[in-house]
């Protein structure tokens, strides 16, 4: 699985994009953050706040509830401000 | 079918207005709107970050609804991205139909959406050396709502 970060969730994380590999119980968006969280305390600070983190499964919108698989391109950032 | 690009470089309007149109004879109005970095609070740059493949998916998706919703002759986004100063454009939308309801109406639906709906982000420089993000504004989702669904 490919994860992307943008803005502030990339500064705080340290890294645009990574490679994971997940358990099988991380099915959904909400558990793949709680999953990323544990990776490092850039990881933990950048999900600390699940509330203001929004998300992109194979580069559609998506809620914390949607589905992740492997081979998905999961991103994560702050809610966008283009314009 | 609406031209969208995303790119580092400023847009030239004139030359724009003049592909959308040409050749044609059916237009009646192109309206035109044109997001231009301001400098507040003493704001020295911003630099736009972007999702490279979404935002031209997502940009398509929210023009292929404006043609939906309006009888558009021809619709351009152009949105740029990198590091920009005070005064320097930032996003152009153009929007050709035949009357000039149709035109504004789905260039200001295309803007408004736009704000909220394309992975953009920006982050502020200013003159002390200090940096942030802009966060999202409550006035933005509201005018996309404006809309509809």
């Amino acid at each position: 699985m490919r994860v992307l970060y943008f803005a502030w969730v990339r500064q705080k994380v340290g890294l645009a994009e990574e490679e994971v590999s997940p358990p099988p119980e991380v099915r959904d968006v909400a558990s793949l953050m709680r999953w990323l969280a544990a990776r490092s305390p850039g990881h933990a600070e950048a999900f600390a706040n699940p509330a203001q983190i929004r998300a992109a499964v194979n580069q559609e919108f998506a809620g914390h509830a949607a589905a992740v698989a492997p081979g998905d391109e999961v991103a994560f950032f702050p809610p966008v401000t283009g314009g | 079918m609406a031209r969208i690009a995303v790119q580092r470089e400023a847009f030239d309007l004139a030359a724009e207005t003049r592909a959308l149109t040409a050749g044609r004879v059916d237009v009646g109005g192109v309206a035109s709107f044109i997001g231009i970095c301001r400098a507040d609070d003493g704001l020295l740059a911003m630099t736009l970050e972007h999702y490279p493949g979404m935002t031209e998916r997502a940009i398509a998706a929210i023009a292929a609804e404006a043609e939906r919703r309006w009888p558009l002759s021809g619709c351009t986004v152009i949105h740029r991205y990198g590091r920009l100063l005070p005064g320097e454009p930032i996003v152009l939308v153009l929007t050709a139909s035949r009357h000039r309801n149709a035109a504004l109406e789905a260039c200001a639906f295309l803007i408004d959406w736009l704000k909220t709906r394309a992975p953009f982000w920006k982050s502020e420089e200013f003159a002390d050396g200090t940096t942030r993000w802009v966060e999202a504004r409550a006035e933005d989702d509201a005018a996309t709502a404006r809309w509809g669904s």
